[in-house]
């Protein structure tokens, strides 16, 4: 076990816990931006869309996995940010400039949906956003003459300082930019999560009362969570948008928000690992079952035609295992497994137990 | 001018009175302790002062202002800070997050300064840092300022709910049974503690307590209650041998 001893307050104010980690973290980083030489275009690809699904993660934790309120229908805010940005670009506003607004404008729309949504807790809340999901389809059915309805839109590549960007033309420059996005959102997010704006997501989380007793205003802050969420999600669907290249009303439908919803929680509620980790699982599992597939084929001869519905329906076991034996995620399992090595053999089974908790209505007696 | 002054204050949940017509005040430095059955409403008296309900009649002032003007969330800026009978801690993060929590009303930073962590947002983290570590020191916490709160003992959070309160630098504190479950020694500490609030901090003190040895070992004055009105209120002798209290505690029993 690394024992960090610490002299002045700045160490626990920086993000990393000592050299070593920060060392750990920039390797890391280091590799992933140097993938255009140690990987081919197509899972370039997969890489790249693994990366925009974290960022999408990264957008729902800030509301779902730091503040408690559950979504399921952030897709709502993908389609929001996509579009925005389309529409931005196609009336001749730069990408430098219609990027960063696409996902302000969707920060704003997510505090007017928030102001409805702030009476409402828990499955009151998913089910309000759920609606929010199914109801976007018919909105951008509706306005056609500025989304383009059914018949969709298309995006070919941008341009940033003269180079072309293009998932398809310039796969590199655009797996750059994504990653580019996604570093700096985990900064904005780490620093969040070190200032009190972050602190009193986490106070509204855990406990609503006493968050009011320190004089956290649960409205505004719930209020605030929402904006950020949106617009990171906005940007998520931004990239999700020129990724894909073309996409009308049902590219974000409320399966992407319940996708989303499920990736953060495999990963692990209340960490920025659990959105990376969900994304690439998420990311990952497609190719996983279509190996495995063939692999059953190959050893029990049958055919290896397409079951509808199978990948969601795994996932869903998945999840369902998660919630049953594995409630903090991936993520909360890898610092088992650390502690366990850390301590061993000194790790005892019940040190992550949670001690009894109050019902809810026994609480403030 | 008292510090806190109740009022004629009733409060009904339903067709139960929780609180029944109640007059009080708290002075400036002083140790006030509220005792009373299972029950009686010494709870609900602090749910008032947060703001969480609304009382039926009566007026809540302190310091001057009218208290039930103020939202649940501004009473902390008015520098009241609580602990919870259940404990509330935020059970998710570590010790120390949860102190820093109750710096909240001294933010002075906003969103985007945060974000970017700016060097003002850098300055106030130190500054919040510093008092805090004060408050650790004070209540010999070190050992625990990074473990999450959800692997604690429950003696430990007790004490850490303490913290939280004294890091948003109060002017009165309530302190809702802050020795129930505690061991001899812990509640001896918690006295010694009790008593160093006041003196070294120029705190202000309203406890709801069982232990009547704390209760009369630290308190300048006690109220009594049953069944949300008022039954005695004096010194902790005189309280203890006041008839209807004696009657309250023992009578009905028997
Ligand atoms: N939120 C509430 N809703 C309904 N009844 C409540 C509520 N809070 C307290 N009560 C009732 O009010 C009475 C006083 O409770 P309380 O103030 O918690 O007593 P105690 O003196 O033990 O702290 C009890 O009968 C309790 O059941
Ligand atoms: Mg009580």
């Amino acid at each position: 076990m690394r024992i960090v001893f610490k002299t002045n307050y700045m160490q626990d104010i920086r993000p990393w816990k000592d050299a070593y980690q920060l060392c750990l973290y920039l390797i890391l980083l280091a590799v992933v931006a140097a993938a255009p030489w140690w990987l081919d275009d197509f899972y370039l690809g997969e890489l790249t869309n693994v990366l925009i699904w974290a960022i999408a993660g990264l957008g729902l934790m800030i509301l779902t996995g730091h503040t408690g309120q559950v979504s399921l229908g952030h897709a709502t805010f993908l389609a929001f940010g996509c579009y925005a940005n389309v529409i931005l670009l196609e009336a001749g506003v730069p990408f430098l400039i219609a990027f960063p607004l696409a996902g302000i404008l969707t920060g704003l729309a997510g505090v007017t949906v928030a102001i409805p949504a702030l009476r409402l807790h828990g499955i009151y809340l998913a089910i309000f956003t759920m609606a929010l999901s199914i109801l976007m389809d018919d909105v951008i059915v509706l306005a056609e003459p500025i989304t383009g309805g059914v018949a969709g839109k298309y995006l070919g590549g941008v341009e940033i300082f003269g180079f072309l960007v293009d998932r398809w033309g310039t796969p590199v420059q655009f797996f750059w930019l994504v990653l580019g996005v996604a570093v700096l959102v985990t900064l904005g997010y780490i620093n969040l999560l070190r200032a009190p704006l972050g602190r009193s997501f986490i106070a509204v989380r855990d406990s609503e009362v006493s968050a009011q007793a320190m004089g956290v205003d649960i409205a505004r802050t719930k209020m605030i969570s929402f904006a950020l969420s949106c617009a990171v999600s906005g940007w998520a669907g931004a990239l999700m948008g020129m990724f894909s290249g073309a996409f009308n009303n049902e590219t974000f439908s409320v399966l992407i928000s319940i996708q989303l919803l499920m990736m953060i929680v495999i990963g692990g509620l209340g960490s920025i690992h659990g959105a990376f980790l969900g994304a690439i699982v998420i990311g990952f599992l497609p190719q996983f079952l279509s190996i495995s597939k063939e692999y059953v084929g190959a050893v029990f001869g049958g055919n290896t035609v397409a079951i509808p519905g199978l990948e969601f329906g795994i996932f869903g076991m998945i999840l369902i295992a998660f919630i049953l034996f594995e409630p903090m995620g991936l993520y909360g399992r890898w610092l088992k497994i650390r502690t366990w090595f850390e301590l061993f053999p000194f790790y005892r089974k019940d040190m992550f137990k949670r001690q009894k908790s109050y019902l809810k209505t026994e609480r403030l007696r | 001018m008292s510090l806190l002054e109740f009022e004629n204050v009733t409060l009904k949940f339903g067709g139960l009175t929780a609180v029944n017509d109640l007059s009080f005040e708290v002075e400036e430095g002083e140790i006030f302790a509220i005792v009373g059955p299972n029950g009686a409403g010494k709870s609900t008296v602090f749910n008032l002062i947060s703001r969480f309900y609304d009382p039926y009649t009566g007026n809540i002032r302190y310091d001057g202002h009218d208290l039930l003007k103020a939202k649940p969330s501004g009473v902390a800026a008015y520098g009241v800070a609580r602990t919870f009978q259940n404990i509330e801690l935020f059970e998710h993060a570590t010790v120390l997050q949860n102190l820093l929590v109750g710096r909240h009303r001294h933010r002075k930073s906003n969103m985007l300064s945060e974000v970017l962590f700016l060097p003002s947002a850098r300055r106030q983290e130190l500054e919040n840092r510093e008092k805090v570590e004060e408050i650790i020191d004070f209540l010999d916490l070190q050992a625990f300022r990074d473990k999450m709160i959800s692997g604690l003992p429950y003696g430990v959070r007790k004490v850490v709910e303490v913290a939280r309160a004294l890091a948003t630098d109060p002017k009165l504190l309530l302190l809702d049974e802050p020795a129930s479950g505690l061991s001899v020694e812990e509640t001896t500490d918690m006295r010694w503690w009790i008593d160093d609030m006041r003196r070294q901090m120029a705190i202000t003190v309203l406890m709801v307590e069982h232990d009547m040895g704390l209760v009369s070992g630290v308190s300048d004055r006690v109220l009594a209650m049953a069944d949300g009105a008022k039954l005695a209120l004096g010194t902790p002798a005189e309280v203890q041998s006041h008839p209807a209290v004696v009657e309250a505690y023992l009578g009905k029993a028997s």
